[in-house]
């Protein structure tokens, strides 16, 4: 099906099943414990016997020698593939840095070997047993020290773009911020590790994985081992989080399949959790330089967002300016978003790239423009809001916006008013109390999207595509949009994802699947109702397909008596949306009170209310602003890889090192979903929410801070030593 | 993880007898920490001597008044304990500070007493560590410290002694009651129990080579009012940047220990002295030879700040 003008009214506009709140179909398997996870796949393959990963122990140069003959004799060992023994791995379109490389070591815990064993425990021994020699070098690994001079992400595009005269208008500007913040690298830190278990048949490798990203990893792993991709099946049902880690398929992948092929058995493999944080991806570290000049009503002149991040290749850097011409109004601008070379493992993306970095400096920046005017920060938003065409690309129209009534509505709903101007004045006891706001704004992307919908004799229809469910809900608005489409109650469909084997989805990733992959879903079940027209005669398009049956012109036919039936779809975008920017927008607020004594924060309250076109599942879709608004805190108060510069690695690589909120941190959270639709993303108009929730409250929270206790804190994360010496003395 | 043996000790003297005999063997109680530690291989005993059987779970009531806690009461058991909760109120509230509820369940006063320091560098295998590997060289100095030590740190390691139990058991004088493996007992005040690095960071303790807890006891109750307050970057689950006990009487005296900042609970009795003068001299006094790195410098202002909300509180 062709998507090639903005959607008109549809089933949707009268939708029962679509757009109610809808508790998860997969929920039970999941508060049972029986939805099986990768590593829990016992059934799948048998004599699964299980690898241990090796990772590097330096950061940067060559396996001078690898003495494995202990681990060989170790009890139970079956195989081991070692760096020194084994070529470098192909490389993917989807990574940088080589997953298993060889003698030459790229980055910390890169693997190096995998033990095969009889026993999880038989393998980790053995590891334990191997000594490696290394010939380190040294490498580059501090972004401040390596940004002088580092070249743009890419000419032109979002990396560099410049409109109307910013020097001069900055210059003239009679209000003006010029603010450098940085953010430093973060971790994904999933509950669920990188699994997999591999299997080989022949020349079939068959991964039973946890992968956001079905057919990238498929085509990767490809590519990787140097087969034909028809030979790779992925299976991925359920995800125990990936957050941008998982996009592409990772070393447990590789070493798993190469362990399997030489133990000549499945193998199973759960990276042990101190590897995950330096053997996998991460958020890269920023340092974004904003320049904002304003006329004394508020009006923005001039905006400059400059960002720089680092990566192992040089590329795919963490671009913070990408909100930046979207959100505010302005006639003179520039962009710059430039790389240095870093020998850190490899950065990628984590929940909303760019944006969720991008938000925590551009919406201080703003924060501290509307006190230079004496403005209320909701106030100064407002005024600056962009309508018809993009601010930072006139060319483009904007889609559908919302974003005034977000800051509106959400002022009132969060008591706003009731919020001192003056920051460091409003106490509790011993608590300072204060009040932040920041505006949100993600892209709303959608990529051609394909499903396949069986019905059965009965009229029961099951779909199948290898759209992912990260813990999203993807299951249960694949299931509503189905059973939707055709007029059936939501027991009568039942829903197959994650397998390579079915028709090839948008996946998850850049919150772009609620939308593609229901767009793609809906597209297979118009293609069945045509079927079922054909096969009963009646014109599918015009009829109305509700409780089993579809109704045309006082005739009905019970859909069931077409028989068993299979039909493909699949969504594609035209080019008109080339001419529009489709965004998802929130305004954010946030409430703290930080210990007058020890500096501590507590957030109180949280507020996102959103603008995200049609909300397909309120229930599941709050569940995602609100654990995005979790990760936002967690960025803003405590999330924090610390870079050892001299070892040349993130020191804090396990869950009690590497801090991420608990329960205690986020008392009372509220999301409120705007009733919008947008026609021109999809005929759903849903857009999707996944990220949209980690834009713009982890400035809120440091806007917030600030309002208690009067103390800007520019370098992330907003840690009490940052403002201790600052804070009024204690008595 | 190592392969090694495993025993379960049916009495105190076969438990130490069997630890000092026996190269590389060491005590299992909760094993919260020891199994995590072997599973990483920061810790490879040969051989286990699990104590959990040994008569060593009750707590009862001493004849001057105070409290007697078997080695192998959980910090459950013992934070909710009725007499602890009336009279010895800093140690409830440390403990509760401390872990996750169900770690608490397993985690035994004396397992608690030993655990060992949280420093990244330790947990990494990889990287040099003279409490790992003696002689081997310190990577937190001029590395990652945040977390470290500011005091009674040396050059051979800036570690802490992460705990909140002991620290709290630091203000109330609480004397750690041991068996020898010749059969002997000995009585050890907890002022004495922990160690400073020094140049072997590997000993952490007084402890002699099968030397078995088997009790904390806790002289009289003193009175006052009891205070722990734990700083850390996120509300629970997490050790101390700084923690303070403290138990203040009302004419403003009292004890005061410091946790997070130094290789044991960081008491020094002529800082306390000045406790009616207010927190400014208790700290200056106490910390008066700091050896903060930059990144933990901030712990000396935050113990004063927190000991002062301690006292403002104690006034109110
Ligand atoms: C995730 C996590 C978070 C934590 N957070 C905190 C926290 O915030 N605050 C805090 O204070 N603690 C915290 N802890 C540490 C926890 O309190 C300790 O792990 C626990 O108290 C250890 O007790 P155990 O009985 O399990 O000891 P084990 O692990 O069994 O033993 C620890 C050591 O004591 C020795 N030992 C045990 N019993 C005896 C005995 N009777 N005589 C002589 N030696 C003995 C063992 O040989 C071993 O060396 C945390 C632990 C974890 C895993
Ligand atoms: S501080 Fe102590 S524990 Fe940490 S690396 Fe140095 S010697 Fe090891």
């Amino acid at each position: 099906m062709e998507f090639n003008a903005p959607a008109g009214q549809n089933l949707f506009d009268r939708a029962k099943i679509v757009g109610k709140s809808t508790p998860r179909i997969d929920g039970p398997l999941k508060v049972t414990g029986t939805a099986p996870y990768a590593a829990e796949r016992h059934g799948v393959a048998a004599n699964q016997a299980y690898g241990w990963i090796v990772g590097s122990a330096i950061a940067k140069g060559r396996i001078r020698s690898m003495d494995l003959d202990a681990a060989r004799r170790a009890p139970g060992v079956i195989a081991i593939v070692a760096a020194t023994e084994h070529e470098p791995v192909g490389t993917s379109d989807y990574n940088y840095a080589p997953l298993f490389g060889g003698n030459e070591v790229s980055h910390y815990h890169q693997a190096i070997a995998v033990v095969v064993a009889e026993t999880f425990e038989q393998a980790r021994s053995a590891a334990g047993l191997i000594g490696t020699e290394y010939d380190r070098v040294d490498g580059s690994f501090d972004l401040a020290s390596s940004k002088d001079g580092a070249p743009l992400a890419s000419e032109g595009g979002s990396d560099f773009a410049k409109l109307g005269k910013f020097e001069e208008a900055f210059a003239a500007a009679p209000v003006k911020v010029d603010e450098t913040y940085t953010t430093p690298d973060e971790s994904h830190a999933m509950m669920e590790p990188f699994a997999t278990i591999a299997a080989w048949d022949g020349p079939d490798l068959t991964l039973w994985t946890s992968n956001q990203m079905i057919h990238w990893g498929k085509q990767a792993m490809a590519s990787i081992l140097g087969m034909p991709e028809e030979n790779v099946r992925v299976d991925s049902p359920f995800i125990g989080g990936g957050f941008g880690g998982k996009l592409f398929v990772r070393a447990d992948a590789v070493m798993a399949a190469l362990g399997a092929k030489a133990a000549n058995r499945p193998v199973k493999i759960a990276m042990q959790r101190p590897l995950m944080f330096n053997n996998g991806t991460h958020r890269h570290a920023t340092i974004q330089r904003l320049r904002i000049g304003a006329e004394r009503d508020g009006r923005i002149t001039a905006i400059a967002h400059q960002n720089w991040s680092g990566n192992i290749t040089q590329k795919e850097g963490e671009n913070g300016t990408l909100q930046t011409p979207k959100l505010y109004a302005g006639a003179n601008r520039l962009i710059e978003n430039r790389i240095a070379q870093l020998d850190l493992p490899e950065g990628n993306a984590m929940r909303a790239p760019g944006e969720a970095a991008g938000h925590l400096a551009l919406e201080v920046a703003m924060d501290e423009l509307a006190e230079k005017l004496a403005m209320d920060p909701v106030e100064l938003r407002i005024l600056n809001d962009a309508s018809g065409t993009v601010p930072g690309d006139p060319d483009t129209k904007i889609s559908d916006r919302h974003l005034v009534r977000c800051l509106r509505e959400g002022a009132e709903r969060f008591g706003w008013s009731k919020r001192n101007a003056v920051p460091g004045q409003q106490r509790d006891g011993r608590w300072l109390t204060g009040m932040g706001v920041a505006a949100g704004y993600r892209a709303g992307p959608t990529t051609k999207s394909a499903a396949r919908v069986r019905m059965s004799a009965d009229g029961h229809v099951t779909v199948e595509t290898d759209m992912t469910d990260i813990g999203t809900g993807s299951y249960t608005i694949i299931a509503q949009t189905a059973a939707e489409t055709m007029g059936l109650p939501l027991e009568s469909v039942t829903v197959k994802l994650g397998d390579s084997s079915f028709p090839v989805s948008s996946g998850s990733g850049g919150q772009w699947g609620a939308a593609s992959s229901t767009a793609g879903v809906y597209a297979a079940c118009v293609n069945l109702r045509r079927m079922i027209g054909e096969k009963l005669n009646f014109d599918a398009d015009a009829a109305n397909f509700a409780d089993g049956r579809a109704t045309l012109d006082n005739q009905s036919w019970r859909i069931a008596d077409a028989g068993e039936l299979t039909a493909d779809g699949e969504m594609n975008y035209g080019d008109f949306k080339d001419g529009y920017d489709v965004g998802t927008y929130a305004g954010h607020f946030a409430e703290v009170r930080v210990d007058a004594y020890t500096g501590e924060t507590h957030v109180t309250r949280m507020l996102a209310v959103c603008d995200a076109g049609r909300i397909l599942n309120p229930l599941s879709a709050r569940s995602q602003v609100i654990g995005g608004m979790v990760m936002a805190a967690g960025a803003t108060l405590m999330e924090d890889l610390h870079v050892d510069k001299r070892f040349g690695f993130f020191v804090n690589h396990d869950l009690a090192g590497y801090e991420v909120p608990v329960h205690a941190d986020i008392p009372h959270q509220e999301c409120i979903f705007l009733d919008t639709l947008d026609p021109v993303i999809s005929p759903m108009k849903a857009k999707g929410v996944g990220e949209l929730g980690i834009c713009g409250p982890g400035a809120a929270v440091a806007n917030a801070i600030y309002n208690a206790i009067g103390v800007r804190v520019r370098e992330y994360p907003v840690t009490l030593d940052k403002y201790l010496d600052r804070l009024p003395p204690a008595a | 993880m190592r392969s090694f043996t495993y025993e379960r000790a049916r009495t105190p003297a076969e438990a130490a007898s069997a630890v000092a005999t026996m190269r590389g063997a060491k005590f299992l109680a909760g094993g919260t920490n020891l199994l995590d530690l072997m599973k990483l291989e920061i810790e490879a005993p040969s051989h286990l001597v699990d104590v959990q059987d040994l008569d060593f779970g009750e707590i009862a009531d001493t004849d001057d008044g105070g409290i007697r806690i078997g080695a192998m009461v959980s910090n459950t058991m013992l934070s909710a304990h009725p007499r602890v909760r009336r009279d010895y109120a800093v140690l409830t509230r440390a403990i509760q500070a401390g872990a996750s509820g169900q770690l608490r369940n397993k985690a035994t006063t004396a397992g608690n007493l030993l655990q060992r320091t949280r420093c990244s560098y330790f947990y990494d295998t990889n990287m040099p560590c003279n409490k790992r590997r003696p002689g081997d060289g310190c990577s937190a100095i001029g590395g990652s410290s945040r977390q470290l030590g500011v005091i009674g740190i040396s050059d051979s390691c800036i570690a802490t002694y992460p705990g909140d139990m002991a620290v709290a058991m630091r203000v109330l004088d609480a004397v750690v009651e041991t068996v020898t493996p010749d059969g002997s007992t000995r009585s050890i005040p907890i002022a004495d129990f922990h160690r400073l690095w020094g140049d072997t960071p590997q000993e952490e303790t007084v402890l002699e080579r099968g030397e078995l807890i088997t009790a904390v006891t806790l002289p009289r109750p003193r009175g006052g009012k009891h205070f722990y307050h734990k700083v850390r970057d996120r509300r629970s689950y997490a050790f101390a940047l700084v923690s303070v006990a403290a138990v203040i009487q009302d004419d403003q005296t009292g004890q005061v220990a410091f946790g997070g900042v130094a290789p044991k609970p960081w008491r020094v009795p002529e800082a306390e002295e000045l406790l009616p003068q207010g927190a400014a001299a208790v700290v200056s006094r106490a910390f008066a030879e700091a050896r903060p790195t930059d990144q933990n410098k901030f712990k000396i202002p935050l113990a004063e700040r927190t000991l002062a909300g301690i006292i403002a509180d104690a006034r109110s």
